[in-house]
C-alpha cells in the first residue's frame, strides 16, 4: 500500500485501470504437471502472474531434529526470481520470502492429512517467475494444485484470493498500480467446499462495511478459481 | 463447485468412473464405506485425493492418479542401499522412510565394520519387508526363498497402484509380456521391476510399462 489516495484509479463509469469491473477476476489458467521429475507440479498463470509450484515426497525428513513423530512437515520455500519484477530482486531468501513460505506453509497444513506421513516430509517450492501484486495468492493456490496433483491427500484443496480497497472503492483482485497506489489489501485463502478461512492477512484499513464486502468479493472469487484448479486435474495431463 | 451437493451426490449420477478431485463431495455416507482417498465428514463421503472413484460392494474409494508406496509386512521390494554403519544398512525402498536391514538379516556374515564388503552403497536388493512399526520405520530382510542382491538386468518404475495393471488377473498379463519378450521379470511390491534378457526386449518392456503408465494416467482413457 503506498498509500496515494489522490491517485485516480476508477473512472467515472467504475471501471478500473485495465478495464475491469470492481468484481472482476484478472485471466485465470492452471496447468498440471508441467515439471516431470517432481512428484507433482502446476503452473498458475493470473493475468500477468506467473508461478510454478513443485511438489516432492512425502520423503525421509532431514536433519532429523525437525522430524514430527504423529505427522509430517510441510517445508516450503516461495521464491520470486530476479527477473520476476522491473527492479531486478536480489536471489535467495529474504524477510518477505520467508513471511510468505510461513504463512503458506501454515495454510496447507491446516487441509493435508499430514498424520498419514508420521516422521516424513513434504517439500513444496513455489517459484515466481513474473510478478505483478497477488503473488503469495497465486503461489499458495498454485502449491494447492500442485499438492493434489502429487496424490498428497487433502481436505480440500485452498483458494487464495485477495481483496481491496482503491480510491475508497473495494475491489477484488488487485493488480500492481492498485497495490502500489492503494489504500487497503486482503489476501484470504479459503476452502471452497465448506467456506472455512485457513489465511487471512490484512495491509491498510478497512471499515466493518468494507472488510464485509472484501471477504464477499473473495469467497464469490474463491469458486470460479476452485473450478479452474479442478478443471485443470481433472483435464490436464493428470 | 464442481460437483453436485444432492443427497446422493455423484456417485449415484451413473458415471462409473467419475474423476475427483481433494474435497469434492461424494455424496451421503449413510450405507457407504469410507476406503482408499476418502473421509467420512459430518455425515457425507469426502474425496482427499485426485483420481477415480470406484464404488464396490458398499465401500467407495479413489483410485489415485499417483500414489506413494507405504510399506506392509511381507512386502516383497526392491532396494538400493542408501547408506551403513558397522552393522545394519540403510535401504531406500521408495517409501517416505528407508528401511534398515540388520547384518542378521542380511545376505552373509561380515566381520563388525565390514557391511559394506558384502553390500555397498548403490547396489541393488531384492528383499521382503519384515515389520513396519506405527511410525513407518520398516526393516527389511534378506533371508528367504529368491532373495538376493541384484547384479544384472535393468530396474524399472511404475506407480505402485498400477502393479494390478501390470500382472492382471492370475498374473495373465505378466506372463504374457514374459512370453512375448522372453525376458525374466520380477515385480515388487513398491512398484520396481527388475527386467533381464536380451537388450532389445529390455527396451520392449520397458516401453510397454511406459505405454502402461501414460495410458493410465492419461484422462478419459480407462484407468
Amino acid at each position: 500500500m503506498g498509500g496515494y489516495g489522490d491517485v485516480q484509479m476508477i473512472d467515472e463509469n467504475g471501471l478500473r485501470v485495465d478495464g475491469r469491473g470492481p468484481a472482476d477476476l484478472r485471466p485465470v489458467s492452471i496447468e498440471t504437471g508441467v515439471i516431470p521429475v517432481a512428484d507433482g507440479s502446476a503452473r498458475v498463470t493470473w493475468g500477468s502472474n506467473h508461478a510454478v509450484a513443485a511438489v516432492y515426497g512425502p520423503m525421509e525428513a532431514h536433519p532429523r531434529k525437525i522430524q514430527r513423530q504423529d505427522r509430517a512437515v510441510l517445508d516450503v520455500r516461495y521464491n520470486m526470481a530476479p527477473f520476476s519484477t522491473t527492479d531486478r530482486m536480489r536471489p535467495g531468501f529474504n524477510r518477505r520470502s520467508r513471511e510468505i513460505s510461513k504463512v503458506t506453509a501454515d495454510a496447507l497444513e491446516s487441509v493435508v492429512l499430514l498424520e498419514m506421513y508420521p516422521r516424513s516430509k513434504i517439500r513444496i517450492e513455489i517459484e515466481i517467475l513474473t510478478a505483478e501484486a497477488g503473488t503469495r495468492c497465486v503461489g499458495l493456490t498454485a502449491a494447492s494444485v500442485a499438492l493434489a496433483h502429487a496424490g498428497i491427500p487433502m481436505t480440500d484443496m485452498v483458494v487464495s484470493v485477495a481483496s481491496g480497497k482503491i480510491n475508497d472503492v473495494v475491489v477484488c483482485d488487485l493488480n500492481k498500480e492498485e497495490d502500489n497506489y492503494g489504500e487497503a489489501d486482503l489476501p484470504m485463502g479459503i476452502l471452497p467446499n465448506t467456506g472455512e478461512l485457513v489465511f487471512l492477512q490484512m495491509d491498510g484499513d478497512l471499515s466493518p462495511a468494507e472488510f464485509q464486502e472484501a471477504w464477499d468479493y473473495n469467497m464469490e472469487a474463491a469458486l470460479v478459481v476452485h473450478q479452474i484448479m479442478v478443471d485443470a486435474l481433472k483435464g490436464g495431463d493428470a | 463447485m464442481s460437483v453436485s451437493n444432492d443427497a446422493d451426490g455423484p456417485r449415484d449420477n451413473g458415471r462409473a468412473s467419475l474423476l475427483v478431485a481433494p474435497g469434492d463431495d461424494l455424496g451421503v455416507s449413510e450405507g457407504h464405506e469410507a476406503g482408499h482417498g476418502v473421509l467420512m465428514m459430518d455425515g457425507r463421503l469426502r474425496a482427499t485425493k485426485h483420481g477415480r472413484v470406484n464404488e464396490k460392494g458398499g465401500e467407495v474409494a479413489i483410485e489415485p492418479f499417483r500414489t506413494a508406496y507405504i510399506p506392509r509386512p511381507s512386502d516383497m521390494v526392491i532396494g538400493y542401499v542408501e547408506g551403513c554403519t558397522n552393522n545394519i544398512w540403510f535401504i531406500d525402498i521408495g517409501a517416505p522412510f528407508n528401511a534398515i536391514l540388520p547384518m542378521s538379516l542380511g545376505p552373509g556374515k561380515a566381520a563388525f565394520g565390514g557391511t559394506r564388503s558384502i553390500l555397498d552403497i548403490g547396489e541393488a536388493v531384492l528383499c521382503r519387508v519384515q515389520e513396519v512399526e506405527e511410525t513407518h520405520s520398516s526393516v527389511v530382510t534378506m533371508k528367504g526363498l529368491g532373495l538376493r542382491k541384484i547384479r544384472s538386468g535393468n530396474i524399472e518404475q511404475v506407480d505402485p497402484h498400477l502393479l494390478g495393471r501390470l500382472i492382471g488377473k492370475g498374473g495373465k498379463a505378466l506372463s504374457q509380456l514374459k512370453e512375448d519378450t522372453g525376458c525374466r521379470i520380477i515385480v515388487a511390491d513398491n512398484g520396481r521391476v527388475w527386467v533381464d534378457g536380451e537388450f532389445d526386449s529390455i527396451i520392449t518392456v520397458r516401453d510397454r510399462l511406459q505405454a502402461m503408465s501414460d495410458d493410465a494416467k492419461s484422462t478419459g482413457v480407462d484407468a
